[in-house]
């Protein structure tokens, strides 16, 4: 699983962008998103996902269960 | 009539921007009368302190700093720009999904810029408005949350306009580790927003915090940030780098624990205290707001910074200024800057057109504390116990020199016998009604004032005359295009008199209310 920013809540605010271990996330018309080849949930980086932790508006940074669960490698 | 103030107000007044300095330049050699700039009084950088009452070193820093000297705001302009959106605390009187509080907001109404669309808007502003001095990095977010894109600003604006002053405002959570490099870039004047330094207070005020990577909450969070912004404010004191404390006042939570956080700050070596009133209406979506959190009245407010004063300098003048305003406080002439109208414009830095501008003003500044002392000396000898407020409407300058109906704000005077002293502003403009909803404007403009005893404009129609003596309120517009203090201090003598006289009898006024919301341009 990857995690994807939910645009319609996203302030647009950048702060997640800097926190991302992956260089995952970045802007894209005026709102920010997140590359699921990317993401890895920040397991092996960090005891929590960052753009979650840093997030100034909940339910924002959701896990996409879309995407296949990431495995450290 | 000050034929200096009319001749500033007419050829810089803001409805056109265009400054013809040659022409002043002429206007102010004409003028005789600049006397003394001295001034009586204790230092107070934040009412009227001035550069007799100031270490050298610190009067440069802050003379032609509208937010660090409350007499420089009359006369110097500051912009900000919203290059630091991202944050790293969260605190109950913001809401970031909206963009209505204190503080613009990426991506809803105001534009965030990039640090080099932002070194050219400084620029553009710049040579539009020659007594701009003071470009400030204020968020929306926090700018040291935000550190590539704020240093990478200032590197930007320290390269083309060297002459205009840097500052920046934060959190303080992120201070300590960038305060080397606050000082690189010559920043000198840094605010700090604390609002409790007991975690058991604040964990009532910040929700959480973001800090090595982890989102903390509760008292182990308010606990972090307090210790973190005491340090920053020691590590800034040590460089020589001047620190202003904002304080948000809230009501039940902090109100009485500023007093505590005024002794803190200040034996840290903190310059300047301003204790801001709490904005909060549920419209803005705030924690505060949703609960129901009231602010602070007008008195609540001016009583809790009387009883600070003796501490240290108090500010009074701060308008809660949105991360994106441009002009003099109490203006905002941003939608004037936009980045669209900002990339087509030629811009060609004038530095010397600037310096020769600001000399101008120089010598308005002096003409005016002039006046002031030279009425103030009538007084000399003169006691009463009578205090009492006075509102202004002035487009600034220290001139009365706004009409009743165009004011959007009203700039309060304490009068006694030993001066005018500038207490506040009251702002009366009719964005985000927050409570007064269904009441016309000019019971708005009432109760934002209710607690003075005249009020001074250039010119005021019969009606709203009718209206405000009803109310206990005297319209005085016998000073138009005076200088405020001078006029404040000649009325208050002919007020004691009619009291000794028998003609007026001296009762107290009751209290104000503060308008909720920002100021929005007035374009």
């Amino acid at each position: 699983m990857a995690y994807k920013i939910i645009g319609s809540q996203c302030t647009n605010c950048s702060g997640c962008e800097a926190e991302c271990p992956n260089l995952a996330i970045s802007e894209r018309g005026g709102t920010f998103v997140i590359d699921p080849a990317l993401c890895t949930e920040c397991i092996g980086h960090f005891d929590t996902p960052q753009c979650v932790a840093i997030c100034p508006v909940d339910n924002t940074c959701v896990i996409d269960t879309s995407v296949p669960r990431y495995h450290e490698s | 009539m000050t034929d200096l103030g009319h001749v500033l107000t007419e050829a810089f007044g803001d409805e056109d921007g265009v400054v013809d300095v040659a022409d002043v330049m002429q206007k102010m050699a004409e003028h005789k009368g600049c006397g003394t700039s001295s001034e009586g009084g204790k230092a107070s950088c934040g009412s009227s302190g001035g550069p007799e009452d100031m270490d050298p070193a610190i009067w440069e820093k802050v003379k032609n700093h509208p937010c660090y000297s409350e007499e420089a705001h009359h006369h110097y302009a500051r912009m900000h720009v919203a290059v630091a959106p991202a944050c790293n605390i969260q605190c109950n009187y913001c809401n970031r999904k909206y963009d209505c509080a204190n503080e613009s907001r990426p991506g809803v109404v105001s534009e965030k810029l990039t640090p080099t669309q932002a070194a050219k808007k400084v620029l553009a502003v710049a040579s539009t408005i020659p007594q701009m001095t003071v470009l400030g990095i204020a968020g929306p977010g926090d700018p040291l949350a935000n550190p590539a894109k704020t240093f990478e600003t200032f590197r930007q604006i320290m390269e083309a306009a060297p002459d205009i002053k840097l500052c920046l405002s934060t959190n303080g959570l992120a201070l300590p580790d960038y305060v080397d490099e606050i000082a690189k870039y010559n920043v000198d004047h840094v605010t700090i927003t604390i609002n409790m330094v007991d975690p058991e207070i604040g964990q009532h005020i910040y929700p959480w915090i973001f800090w090595e990577h982890k989102r903390i909450t509760g008292i182990e969070a308010a606990r972090i940030l307090t210790e973190r912004q005491l340090r920053g404010l020691e590590m800034l004191t040590e460089r020589g780098i001047l620190a202003k404390i904002n304080s948000v006042m809230i009501p039940g939570v902090n109100d009485q624990h500023l007093v505590e956080v005024n002794r803190a700050v200040k034996s840290r070596g903190a310059f300047l205290h301003n204790i801001m009133p709490l904005i909060s209406a549920p419209e803005h979506g705030t924690v505060f707001g949703l609960n129901g959190q009231r602010g602070p009245t007008a008195q609540e407010l001016k009583a809790l910074q009387d009883s600070c004063e003796g501490e240290m300098n108090m500010m009074r003048h701060c308008r809660q200024c949105r991360a994106d305003a441009v002009g003099l406080l109490g203006e905002d002439r941003s939608a004037e800057f936009t980045t669209d109208k900002i990339m087509e414009m030629e811009v060609e830095y004038d530095a010397a057109g600037r310096k020769a501008y600001q000399q101008a003003v120089e010598g308005e500044r002096q003409a005016k504390v002039a006046a002031r002392q030279e009425e103030l000396a009538t007084l000399g000898g003169a006691t009463s116990a009578i205090k009492l407020l006075v509102a202004v409407a002035t487009k600034g300058h220290g001139v009365i020199n706004e009409h009743f109906g165009h004011a959007k704000e009203f700039q309060v005077y304490e009068l006694s016998t030993a001066g005018a002293k500038f207490v506040g502003h009251r702002r009366v403009d009719l964005y985000c009604q927050g409570g007064y909803g269904e009441e016309d404007s000019l019971d708005t403009i009432i109760l934002a004032i209710n607690d003075c005893h005249a009020v001074f404009v250039a010119k005021i129609g019969g009606c709203p005359k009718a209206d405000l003596l009803k109310a206990g309120i005297d319209p005085v517009d016998q000073y138009a295009h005076e200088y405020i203090e001078k006029s404040a201090i000649i009325w208050f003598k002919d007020y004691l008199a009619k009291v000794e006289s028998g003609a007026i009898v001296h009762v107290e006024r009751g209290d104000a209310a503060i308008r909720q919301g920002a100021l929005l341009s007035a374009a």
